[in-house]
């Protein structure tokens, strides 16, 4: 590539040095990818050390270890119960009853059929004195699915304390032969709210956080490689089982385009993608412009009420959004208040078709989340603006610069730089935006051209009403749905990994400070 | 002489200027009450076809023909005080629970310095990127499993709001790390414990931020629509608020319902929209701190 120096790149004129910015950018896309495999590479290397360590522990521990901390290899925390520690050792010992009692009773059987996911489905049973057929259940798809998920969870929670308690045992060996005294009952108790406070008060949040979302996204992730829809979910009609890759190629291979006038999946995804992104772009940026206008003026100097104006927009915030959008949805339907005005003042002849037309809809959901969306900017900007320093504005002014100028070179940078962040959270809130698109359309208008198993899906659906209306639809295709919920993932890792990195407050953050 | 031009000219300038920022002052007037027009509108025509009495549908106009109060009336002879209440229950309990949960998380991760602390942030970034929706389906299921679904959806409700409530811990951290990390020390070298710290010092501090907490926490499930969905599906007792005037609106309802969701949608907006003008000032501090940091 060609170098430029500083006399170079000024001459070029703004379009090539555009072009410049996007080719260098480009062009380091190599590096970059080169750089991110030697990262993971790095990172696989020092995992694999850290093991390696972990073990040789383990083993050093076993063999420099008294019998107390030997015998604590098969029963947890009996070295630290020998040693006086009853309350820890009492725990260690709970804990591994606890497992060892599940894995017997639960955990052993439905790892056993995870290979499957069941073996023998529903089947009836004719009896011949009341002449009828009863449906008996056998295996069931979703539970060894569920439960085997939260086994493996708790074999690692399992093999996590063992090693603790090993660590444990090691520490207490330690100061015993410094010729210390160790950690009573009442000392660990009282470290809880004092030392080790930071884990009582995770204790609570972190489980919840597990159990509701950590075990769920697992367990979905495995349902993108199984068939469980509505016609195999696993229990009442047939068991569902590994089908491998077969769910992305469906979803993404383009192969399968268009039969018989029905849109494959991988076709409408496509659609659904790109208005998504759209949306997202339209959305996050009207909403921030125009509300760093209202913000400013009602800011500027000489305007009074202040408050008020700022209260009426807030106002808005307060009202719950289903509320709001489902009456501003209706509004703007054939038979609403804003086609029943707009004929009453002789200004249209026909009802204008807000929702009943794709591009209609499309504009007329921007224009709506513009009215929902600048109260929030309008806030979120007032402070910040407040903050710029004000002799930033007074030494331009003496240079003879107009507000445009003004806005141009000092606001915006500043605000750029400043709400970049939260510029692209709020993208990717955008992107899974499903309040304002299933609350005012529903999606709707619906295409026509999409399979029914893409549970009717609309022109204006984002990907997640999409995935909703998929799980809630008619054929109920799970499976398809959480590959949809992987690919929004990916895509929404992509661009925040993307764009941070390209953040001026990420990269270079001394500057306005 | 020259002087006196000069000084002339500037006058000239500045009366110039005044009268241009007068002019400019004059559009943005107009543009702000347009914009208030605007923004109040929709809720001005929700309440005034709350009192249409003449006809149920959805017409043209905004003014009703023959006020009065059935339409308030009708409403208690459907399961709307039912849901009112579900929805009620599960906005108190949100409160409380959420609170403590997010205090919890957000103190420890702004006053604590552990070795899993930025991992755990950063897992939860991660986390944070997956759609949420694809969790409802397995925890509907499991719910179902556990009997919290349909008529007794209230509990698995509040259970689902507050399991993961840990995860929005962003904006209380923000503030829990501009208070001065002195003040802990302060205590701790007077020998106060880290407990004792939190509860003393650090909590009659953050009241604007536990505050704004509870109100947002408070606010949530009243526009919750689409596990309130999953979880009351096929029952009308179990529905919120979102769910039950959701499906008043839809087409084979909509012509009977409409004016009576004005109604409903009236009844739960007025005490929201009370507590949250009260409390205007602690939601302006938490948007406007929390969202420049991130």
């Amino acid at each position: 590539m060609i170098k430029f120096n500083t006399l170079d790149y000024l001459k070029l004129s703004k379009w090539d040095r555009f072009c410049l910015k996007i080719a260098v950018f480009l062009n380091l896309i190599p590096a970059r990818i080169f750089a991110l495999v030697k990262k993971l590479l790095i990172l696989i290397k020092n995992l694999l050390l850290a093991i390696y360590n972990e073990a040789a522990d383990i083993l050093v521990t076993f063999i420099n270890g008294d019998w107390k901390t030997r015998l604590s290899y098969v029963v947890m925390g009996f070295g630290s119960i020998a040693r006086g520690q009853i309350l820890r050792g009492a725990l260690f010992l709970l804990f591994e009853i606890v497992f060892i009692l599940y894995m017997i009773l639960a955990g052993g059987h439905w790892l056993s059929l995870i290979t499957t996911l069941g073996k023998k489905g529903p089947s009836t049973t004719y009896d011949p004195i009341l002449d009828v057929y009863t449906p008996v259940y056998n295996d069931n798809s979703f539970k060894i699915l569920l439960y085997s998920v939260l086994t493996v969870f708790f074999i690692i929670a399992f093999i996590f304390t063992w090693r603790v308690n090993i660590k444990q045992n090691k520490i207490a060996q330690k100061i015993l032969a410094s010729g210390k005294k160790l950690k009573s009952s009442k000392d660990d108790l009282r470290s809880m709210v004092d030392d080790q406070f930071h884990k009582t008060l995770l204790a609570l949040p972190l489980t919840g956080i597990i159990i509701f979302t950590v075990l769920p996204i697992f367990f979905m992730i495995l349902v993108a490689f199984t068939n469980y829809d509505g016609s195999h979910n696993g229990f009442t009609n047939s068991l569902f089982t590994w089908v491998g890759l077969d769910n992305f190629n469906t979803m993404l291979s383009w192969t399968a385009n268009t039969q018989g006038g029905v849109q494959s999946y991988s076709a409408t995804f496509g659609e659904v993608l790109t208005w998504t992104l759209i949306w997202a772009f339209f959305a996050t940026f009207t909403n921030y412009f125009l509300g760093m206008f209202v913000a400013m003026a009602i800011n500027k100097k000489g305007i009074n009420l202040k408050k008020l104006w700022r209260t009426i927009l807030v106002l808005t915030i307060a009202i719950p959004q289903f509320i709001s959008l489902l009456y501003v949805g209706k509004m703007f339907a054939k038979n609403g208040i804003i086609n029943g005005f707009l004929m009453n003042m002789g200004w249209i002849e026909t009802a204008l078709p807000f929702w009943e037309k794709a591009n209609w809809a499309r504009v007329t959901v921007i224009l709506i989340n513009i009215w929902i969306g600048i109260p929030y900017l309008m806030l979120i900007t007032t402070g910040i603006l407040m903050n710029i320093p004000q002799d930033l504005y007074e030494s331009a002014r003496i240079d003879g610069a107009n507000a445009w100028q003004q806005y141009r070179k000092i606001t915006l940078p500043y605000m750029l730089f400043v709400t970049g962040p939260y510029l692209l959270t709020s993208f990717t809130g955008n992107m899974n935006n499903f309040n304002v698109i299933f609350l005012l359309t529903g999606g709707a208008p619906t295409n026509p051209a999409a399979s029914s198993a893409a549970g009717s899906v609309g022109y204006t659906d984002l990907l997640v009403t999409w995935l909703f209306k998929i799980t809630t639809g008619a054929e109920a295709a799970y499976n398809i749905a959480s590959v949809i919920g992987i690919l929004v993932f990916v895509a929404v890792a992509v661009i925040s990994l993307v764009v941070y990195n390209l953040l001026p407050s990420i990269k270079n953050e001394e500057d306005f400070q | 002489m020259s002087v006196n031009v000069s000084s002339s000219k500037i006058e000239k300038r500045h009366m110039g200027l005044k009268a241009s920022r007068n002019l400019s002052n004059t559009a943005i007037y107009i543009l702000l009450v347009a914009i208030s027009i605007i923004w109040l509108i929709p809720f001005v025509c929700i309440l005034l076809q709350s009192f249409r009495v003449e006809s149920t549908i959805q017409v043209g106009y905004v003014i009703p023909r023959v006020w009065g109060l059935n339409n308030y009336k009708n409403l208690l002879s459907t399961d709307f005080p039912k849901w009112y209440l579900n929805t009620f229950i599960a906005a108190m309990a949100t409160a409380v629970f959420q609170t403590i949960i997010v205090l919890c998380m957000s103190y420890t991760l702004s006053r604590f310095r552990f070795k899993l602390r930025k991992p755990l942030m950063r897992m939860m970034l991660i986390l944070g990127m997956f759609p949420g929706m694809l969790t409802m389906i397995i925890l509907y299921n499991v719910l179902k499993d556990l009997g919290l679904t349909q008529a007794n959806s209230v509990p698995g409700l509040i259970l689902v709001y507050i399991a993961s409530s840990g995860m929005g811990y962003y904006v209380s951290k923000g503030f829990f790390d501009t208070i001065p990390k002195s003040l802990d020390e302060a205590a701790r070298v007077d020998g106060a414990t880290r407990f004792q710290v939190l509860m003393k010092i650090i909590l009659p501090l953050a009241k604007p931020i536990v505050i704004y907490t509870i109100l947002t926490a408070f606010m949530a499930p009243w526009g919750d629509y689409v596990f309130a969905r999953y979880i009351s599906f096929g029952t009308s007792s179990g529905k919120n608020v979102a769910v039950g005037l959701y499906d008043w609106l839809n087409h084979d309802q909509i012509d009977k319902c409409y004016t009576m969701f004005c109604a409903g949608g009236v009844l739960v907006a007025l005490p929201v929209t009370i507590l949250f003008m009260c409390l205007q000032k602690y939601y302006v501090e938490g948007v406007t701190g929390g969202a420049v940091k991130g």
